[in-house]
């Protein structure tokens, strides 16, 4: 058993209201370049629809992810590594700018600047890649938004497998979520492993997955590779850049910038411990239903003594340890099973996930038909369905998402009985397997949801990074060398590292038991 | 005439090393986060796939066709059982199918580079000048395939051959090796040496960074503190 700690999230889509709050805020801070304009590390998608790329989610046609062999090893969809290097000079699994969207902007210019006419000045939208007039703009990250795309192009989405899709076409029947959507920083990213260079990475202190831009040289596999398509080609500058969890901020323990300036707050920051050791065994699973299982059971109990010993021998920090005990991760996924991993049957073992969405009741149900289980009503009549949210968080097992929409459901009973009638109402909970403690816990977490409970996160530990006492007297921020602004190690001026100590002879320093023999 | 031909074909291949060597080493340690392969295939993949892997396979095979037709000394392939001849018509059509499969790639893609609206606003000028030097490179190679049918003995390869293989052992004597040859081999051979020269400013650096060691690692890396 190998253990390491990961930030994991997990989005209550049952709250979300699709305001785009955390794409703007990410976007500002993180991608309101040149290059990157089309690039959103956050978006925000109504679903049911084919999305950002678009169809993002078929893999028939992108080859994302990772497949199982015959002999029950796995290797990314886009191929073994030869293969990989064979498609280098040009990757036919690669979206075009067009599955994203042209990057414009408006001539606002013109709305100060138009001479007088008969009609309004209008500002219309512009390339930003070649400057010139666009006639129309096509498509966004977004671009469904509250089902404002033609159902029959909406109808695409690979989650309504075995759903009687032609239903949900009309109008009264039709259905609707919101899906944000960010990198996953799986546990066995699909990114790192299509990365020629090898410049893409998982951290082992807090598994954020990162695209070293140095040695990145813009073989763009990575974005062949991932899944979700959430590794961008910055067309200007050659490199992929993806989604990097804001970790100047989690090093300081504060939350990502989505997850601070969520208006809905809901999102969730915390520790999960996992033991390495079963990643490969776990993606390697058979079965696509079992790898939502698998992924549980690689979980670690944070509270077991065992752990907590083989944790800090592997060297998590005792802090990290702390809030894994109090990880609304932990809790979501492995107490309660309220959240689950999008599209676990992409192998790639995501670590962002997801509390699905109730829905209303259908109008069979509001007149009078509706199906109640005792005291809840009936999942199977609320308006989206189950099939539809299984195929997107369980690979198609209905069972663990029912269970979860139930203990949703059966917490707003209990919770309404309490509050309003005034009854504890144990028979609801008896019948979702949940005690009352659970559900006075799980309404803290989901529907007050206070900043510090959404939010542990511990300090990054950035004193065993570096010795930072000889950095002291060098040459303050840089990338490489001391002052010089070199990046590699051999130095070809051969400027070394200024500091105020000299490391390298304290390191040799050895102390014997007669001093006089040391030389040095 | 002497002075020049002295200072193009026997200095300047050594300024064009020396400035390709240092220069890529200057670039990978200063500014490394220029270096890629700047790929626009996602703003424009039409006919992209089959074009690009025919200029890269026709100029990866060119290359080495190049470094082994030049640099094997006449010994070793007669001991092989290859006469002079023989090795110059090999020369002439592996390197003309080569320069062919090349050559309809590349076309596309000087094309694309120069009209495609989305590739021609994100090109650099070193972009379009390397590719249109290569371009030219090409053509000239392949209009020298006509020369060398004029004279079959193998006697201008073997003068060629004998200037590579002065200049990569320092033996001096390199550029009268080549004083009479054909004008075409020596501006082929110029524009060959300036590629080399130019190389460390453009794009082309990319060459270095041909990811072989991928096949020998494992898929995930984790990378701990510090």
């Amino acid at each position: 058993m190998k253990i390491r700690a990961q930030i994991g999230m997990v989005l209550n889509l049952d709250k979300c209201i699709g305001c785009h709050t955390c794409s703007v805020t990410c976007k500002n801070v993180w991608t309101s370049r040149e290059g990157m304009e089309y690039a959103w590390f956050n978006n925000v998608e109504t679903k049911p629809g084919i999305g950002y790329p678009k169809e993002w989610e078929n893999q028939d046609k992108w080859n994302g992810g990772w497949v199982r062999t015959r002999e029950g090893e796995i290797e990314p969809k886009i191929g073994g590594k030869w293969r990989v290097l064979a498609n280098i000079f040009a990757n036919p699994d690669l979206p075009e700018i067009d599955d994203y969207y042209e990057p414009f902007d408006f001539d606002y210019d013109h709305l100060q600047n138009a001479p007088e006419s008969k009609h309004q000045p209008v500002a219309r939208p512009r390339s930003l890649l070649t400057g010139q007039r666009m006639q129309k703009i096509e498509w966004g990250p977004n671009w469904e938004d509250d089902l404002g795309a033609e159902s029959e192009k909406r109808s695409k989405d690979k989650n309504f497998e075995q759903v009687q899709k032609q239903i949900y076409g009309e109008f009264e029947q039709t259905f609707m979520m919101y899906l944000p959507r960010l990198c996953e920083h799986c546990l066995n990213p699909t990114c790192v492993a299509a990365c020629p260079s090898g410049a893409i990475y998982k951290r082992e202190e807090d598994g954020i997955v990162l695209i070293d831009q140095d040695k990145c040289r813009g073989w763009r596999m990575c974005i062949s590779g991932c899944p979700y398509k959430k590794i961008y080609y910055n067309w200007k500058s050659g490199k992929s850049e993806k989604c990097i969890f804001c970790y100047p901020r989690i090093e300081m323990g504060e939350p990502t910038v989505c997850s601070e300036t969520c208006v809905g707050r809901i999102r969730y920051l915390g520790v999960l411990l996992y033991d390495a050791d079963r990643i490969k065994e776990a993606a390697a699973t058979p079965s696509e239903v079992d790898l939502y299982q698998e992924h549980l059971d690689i979980f670690l109990d944070p509270h077991d003594p065992k752990i907590i010993e083989q944790a800090r021998k592997d060297g998590v920090p005792d802090s990290w340890l702390e809030s894994a005990k109090a990880s609304p991760i932990y809790k979501m996924a492995m107490d309660w099973k309220l959240a689950f991993p999008l599209h676990p049957e992409y192998r790639t073992l995501p670590m962002v996930w997801y509390v699905p969405p109730l829905s209303p009741i259908q109008a069979a149900a509001d007149s009078g038909h509706v199906g109640t289980n005792g005291v809840i009503p009936d999942v199977d009549s609320l308006r989206i369905p189950v099939k539809y949210l299984a195929n997107m968080l369980t690979a198609g097992d209905e069972e663990p998402v029912t269970l979860a929409l139930k203990r949703m459901l059966a917490m707003r009973a209990y919770k309404r009985g309490q509050q309003v009638d005034g009854i504890d109402n144990q028979k609801v909970l008896d019948a979702v397997g949940l005690s009352a403690a659970q559900v006075e816990e799980m309404y803290r977490y989901l529907a007050i949801a206070n900043h510090e409970d959404r939010f542990v996160i511990p300090t990054g530990h950035r004193e065993q990074a570096v010795d930072a006492f000889p950095e002291r007297g060098g040459c303050g921020f840089s990338f490489g060398d001391g002052c010089s602004s070199g990046n590699s190690e051999l130095n070809l001026f051969g400027t070394k590292k200024i500091n105020t100590v000299s490391v390298g002879s304290i390191k040799k320093y050895k102390p014997q038991r007669t001093p006089a023999a040391v030389d040095d | 005439m002497n002075y020049f031909n002295e200072l193009l074909f026997g200095i300047y291949p050594y300024l064009a090393g020396a400035v390709f060597l240092i220069g890529s080493w200057i670039r990978f340690d200063r500014d490394q986060y220029s270096w890629r392969a700047g790929s626009s295939q996602m703003l424009s993949s039409k006919g992209f796939r089959i074009a690009n892997n025919l200029f890269h396979i026709g100029i990866l095979l060119l290359f080495f066709g190049h470094l082994f037709g030049l640099l094997t000394p006449p010994s070793v392939y007669h001991a092989l059982g290859l006469s002079t001849q023989a090795k110059q018509l090999m020369a002439m059509g592996f390197g003309g199918l080569f320069g062919i499969i090349c050559l309809i790639g590349m076309t596309f893609l000087v094309r694309r580079r120069l009209t495609d609206p989305r590739v021609r606003a994100i090109s650099s000028g070193s972009d379009i000048f390397i590719l249109l030097l290569i371009y030219v490179q090409l053509i000239l190679g392949l209009v020298s395939i006509f020369v060398s049918a004029f004279h079959l003995d193998g006697s201008q390869m073997l003068l060629l051959a004998d200037w590579a293989q002065r200049i990569v052992t320092f033996r001096g004597g390199a550029a009268a090796a080549i004083a009479d040859v054909n004008w075409i081999y020596k501006l082929h051979i110029f524009l060959g040496l300036t590629m080399f020269l130019v190389f460390p400013f453009t794009r082309l650096v990319h060459i270095w960074s041909a990811p072989i060691w991928y096949l020998g690692r494992s898929y995930q890396l984790v990378r701990q503190r510090g």
